[in-house]
């Protein structure tokens, strides 16, 4: 079945893109006028640029992910689904340009004030960054970058043929090469997911370290796609699209939601608590920096990304109920880029932050591309795949 | 009938009826135990006896008869517990979180793994209680008000965490292995002839009758124990690693120990299920059931959490160097280097390079380089534990603080006793229980055993969706 772009759709993103621009745009004038006298305006550009692009970039890799788990697990349910995931996982060519977007911009700023660790004169004061800078320095920095991004798009390009081939010629001889090419994949994901959250997350708080922090990105990561994915999943069966999905793989989509909620939750909290209980200084400074300017923002968003989905999501019914997810999931996924927003905010721009007309601006111009190029990956592929090995399981899938 | 894909390996191999599931896995209960039984079962409990004479000479002598000293105030006790609770981890994870994943290949060995996690997780509980010294006062742990000098026990510590999240685990361990029980338990009720065996199987039994009524509940108990069980198999190892991580001593203290030592522990349990499921199929003649797909799944598992496990202790190594922080680094260049390097190159070597064998095809299907690997891997999970408790303490701030370990042969005397002892309890449980599911192995003979998979369509009966089946090659 083919997706057709409605006009209402059409006109929805475009309306999220132009208020974007038009808000941040706002945003730019009140940062100049009002505060400091735009003191703060390059980092805080940079900062929302890079919180946007990676959150969508992320959703855009946890799609690509949790496709290459679906091959190398052998997994069948997800067969009726698979497009959706595919649409997702689209997004990352654009996720991918957006996000070298903001470092570059934030790279010619001199790390804009967010890495600091780019601009010579703060590391020649700074003997702890001297100490990382064997890790921390700008050519190796985008060597890295480049190189983790550069993978993603391999893997990308190639599941995407093969799953278009897959339809055209059938047979099993598919089937395997994606198996052994998502082990693959995954094996360079691991390492990856984690060493690209300290260089483009960590080291903002660049004095401060964690082991676990690629996992408790990875984790966000992984949560917030499975939101989009169940949400578009949804959008798609009410408009008459994916004949056959069911309530099962609904069900399905609303357990990895579920589930990957208390991933991360689990992951916050050992992260939390482990560094709260220990009480040493160097580690404790990240917390205490964001409570002391994000209390509400801080708590409030753990709270919400915990409570909402452990509490309404527990039961068989509401894992298939389009309304209940739906209302958590769009709670849950603002949640989780509450998250990302103070993960770089914190460390950089610190009391100066705020949710204002750039934040929200920019948050709805990266929504709405985010959307559109989404629903554009969707008309270019038929919705219901051919071929698939597991198709046919399923297709009876019933639990 | 789920509907499954003719592309996956069956799971029951050979022309197996309903019937021949009940006889093969009742019959080894039923016939006379075979001479190697006894064999195995007197060395196991001869090495178990053993190790209880150690433990009653430590509890008369006092702590003072194992290696430690002021410096290294835990070493070899704790390692063994920590080892031991990461074995039974296998067992819940099989039961609770691969019947989330509807994983059916579980079925073949979720009832002595889970078996397995129970003795396991009461060696574990053994070596808290014996390091306390008097073990009679051992119920001091429980958040009892009190007299005893304090009016509670210490909220705050891990260690008393530790006493609630394993004891939670053990229980919810037994009644979701025991629920699985009560229909075979039912089915060895009617089949055995002498009067007393007879009557012990119908006490177990509940007076289960196999009423539709009764098969309902039991389904819908599995699914809410395997919803309980499921945070329970991360609560436990996270917790224990709250034991290191809430402290200040540098090797221990790191943020990303929860998930790491979960990862360890699956990683350790299903080794040791392999280790005893490849005796077992052989000794048992279940090879229809357990077979070469059943251990490469256990195999990728292996590989999967040998992989996180390694990915943890790089992470851990390029931290310690990125933090700056030069107690961190020292921690890590003396594991590599110091007095200890021959453990923590075991380690290194057990865990992060031999699992990496298994992206092998071949290897990872041959029994006999699993049953090898399945035992590299306990002695490297072994390996790590010493390696973090004892590298990490042996190394005090202050150098007239130093020290190291060496184990006394009581120390000794009480781990391979406890492993003499496991295998008394596993013994016993091969002999008198069903080893596998008798009733949860029906509900995929028909779509996943090898005669009906491969069978002609009209076998299906009432399926007509069969499209997908004839365009491949088996």
């Amino acid at each position: 079945m083919e997706f057709k772009i409605t006009k209402k759709a059409n006109l929805l993103t475009m309306f999220l893109i132009v208020f974007g621009i038009v808000f941040t745009g706002i945003g730019v004038v009140v940062e100049t006028s009002f505060h400091h006298h735009g003191e703060h305006l390059g980092q805080r550009i940079s900062g929302n640029l890079l919180i946007d692009s990676f959150f969508f970039f992320a959703i855009g890799l946890g799609a690509l992910f949790f496709l290459a788990l679906q091959y190398a697990t052998e997994t069948g349910w997800y067969a009726s689904v698979k497009r959706v995931i595919e649409a997702v996982a689209g997004f990352l060519p654009v996720g991918v340009g957006l996000l070298i977007v903001a470092l570059i911009v934030i790279t010619i700023q001199q790390g804009a004030h967010i890495y600091i660790w780019m601009d010579p004169q703060v590391v020649a004061h700074d003997e702890l960054i001297q100490g990382k800078s064997a890790y921390l320095n700008i050519p190796f920095f985008w060597i890295r970058t480049l190189v983790y991004l550069g993978t993603y798009l391999l893997f990308w390009r190639g599941f995407k043929s093969r799953s278009l081939l897959e339809d055209q010629v059938g047979g099993t001889e598919i089937h395997f090469k994606n198996y052994k090419k998502a082990a693959l994949f995954l094996v360079f994901f691991a390492v990856f997911s984690s060493t690209s959250s300290w260089d483009w997350i960590m080291s903002i708080d660049v004095h401060w370290f964690s082991t676990l922090f690629g996992w408790y990105i990875f984790a966000g990561m992984w949560c917030s796609t499975m939101i989009v994915l169940v949400t578009l999943t949804l959008f798609l069966k009410k408009k008459g699209y994916l004949p056959n999905v069911n309530e099962s793989h609904i069900h399905d989509l609303g357990k990895w939601t579920f589930a990957t909620s208390f991933l991360w939750s689990y992951l916050w909290f050992s992260q939390f608590m482990l560094i709260w209980y220990a009480n040493i200084p160097e580690e404790t400074t990240y917390h205490l920096t964001r409570i002391k300017d994000f209390k509400f923002l801080y708590f409030g968003m753990f709270i919400i990304n915990f409570a909402f989905p452990m509490l309404l999501l527990m039961s068989r019914d509401a894992k298939r109920h389009a309304g209940v997810l739906t209302f958590v999931g769009m709670i849950v996924l603002f949640g989780h880029w509450v998250d990302v927003y103070i993960m770089v905010m914190a460390g950089s721009m610190g009391a100066n932050a705020y949710i204002g007309f750039m934040e929200i601006g920019l948050l709805l111009l990266v929504l709405g591309l985010f959307i559109r190029v989404v629903l554009t990956n969707l008309s270019k592929a038929p919705l219901t795949v051919k071929n698939h090995p597991f198709l046919d399981e399923s297709i009876h899938h019933e639990i | 009938m789920h509907k499954e894909a003719a592309i996956r390996e069956p799971l029951i191999l050979g022309h197996k009826t309903y019937h021949d599931i009940t006889q093969d896995v009742c019959k080894p209960i039923e016939d006379k135990a075979p001479r190697m039984w006894y064999i195995l079962f007197a060395i196991a409990l001869i090495i178990g006896l053993y190790g209880v004479g150690c433990i009653m000479y430590l509890l008369g002598t006092g702590i003072g008869t194992w290696g430690l000293n002021k410096t290294i105030g835990w070493a070899w006790d704790i390692t063994n517990f920590v080892w031991w609770v990461g074995i039974g981890h296998a067992g819940t994870l099989i039961s609770a979180v691969l019947l989330l994943f509807r994983q059916k290949w579980r079925m073949a060995i979720n009832r002595s793994a889970e078996a397995m996690t129970i003795f396991a997780v009461f060696m574990a509980g053994l070596f808290p209680l014996i390091h306390m010294g008097r073990l009679w006062l051992a119920y001091w742990v429980l958040p009892l008000p009190n007299q005893f000098g304090s009016l509670w026990v210490n909220f705050n510590s891990p260690l008393l965490w530790d006493v609630f999240a394993i004891s939670t685990y053990l229980s919810v361990s037994v009644v979701f292995w025991y629920i699985g029980l009560i229909p075979d338990f039912a089915t060895l009720r009617d089949r055995v002839k002498r009067p007393i065996p007879k009557r012990m199987y119908s006490i177990l039994s509940f007076g289960w009758s196999g009423r539709a009524k009764q098969w309902n509940r039991f389904e819908l108990v599995s699914l809410v124990l395997a919803g309980v069980a499921t945070p329970l198999v991360f609560s436990v190892h996270s917790i224990v690693s709250f034991d290191f991580a809430t402290s200040v001593i540098p090797g221990w203290h790191t943020t990303i120990f929860p998930p790491y030592f979960v990862a360890g522990a699956v990683f350790s349990g299903f080794a040791m299920v392999q280790t005893l499921m490849l005796v077992m199929r052989k000794a048992m003649k279940l090879e229809a059931y357990i077979h070469t797909r059943h251990v490469e799944y256990m195999n990728i598992v292996i590989m999967v959490t040998g992989s996180i496990v390694g990915t943890a202790y790089i992470t851990e190594l390029f931290i310690s160097w990125y933090s700056g922080v030069e107690y961190e680094a020292y921690a890590f260049i003396n594991r590599a280097t110091g007095p200890y390097w021959w453990a923590y190159w075991s380690m290194m070597t057990c865990n992060v390079i031999s699992p990496q064998l298994m992206w092998i095809r071949p290897l990872r299907r041959s029994l006999i380089f699993t049953f090898i690997i399945s035992i590299v891997v306990n002695i490297g999970m072994w390996f790590e534990r010493y390696v973090i408790i004892v590298t990490s303490i042996h190394r005090d701030y202050l150098p007239s603080s130093w020290s190291m370990h060496y184990p006394s042969h009581i120390d000794l005397g009480v781990y391979v006793g406890t492993i003499g002892l496991f295998f008394v309890f596993f013994l016993l449980f091969a002999r008198f229980f069903p080893v596998l599911p008798i009733a949860e192995l029906k509900t995929i003979l028909k779509s996943s055993g090898e005669s009906y998979k491969n069978a002609p369509d009209t076998h299906h009966g009432h399926d007509d969706h069969s499209e997908s089946e004839n365009n491949n090659n088996h």
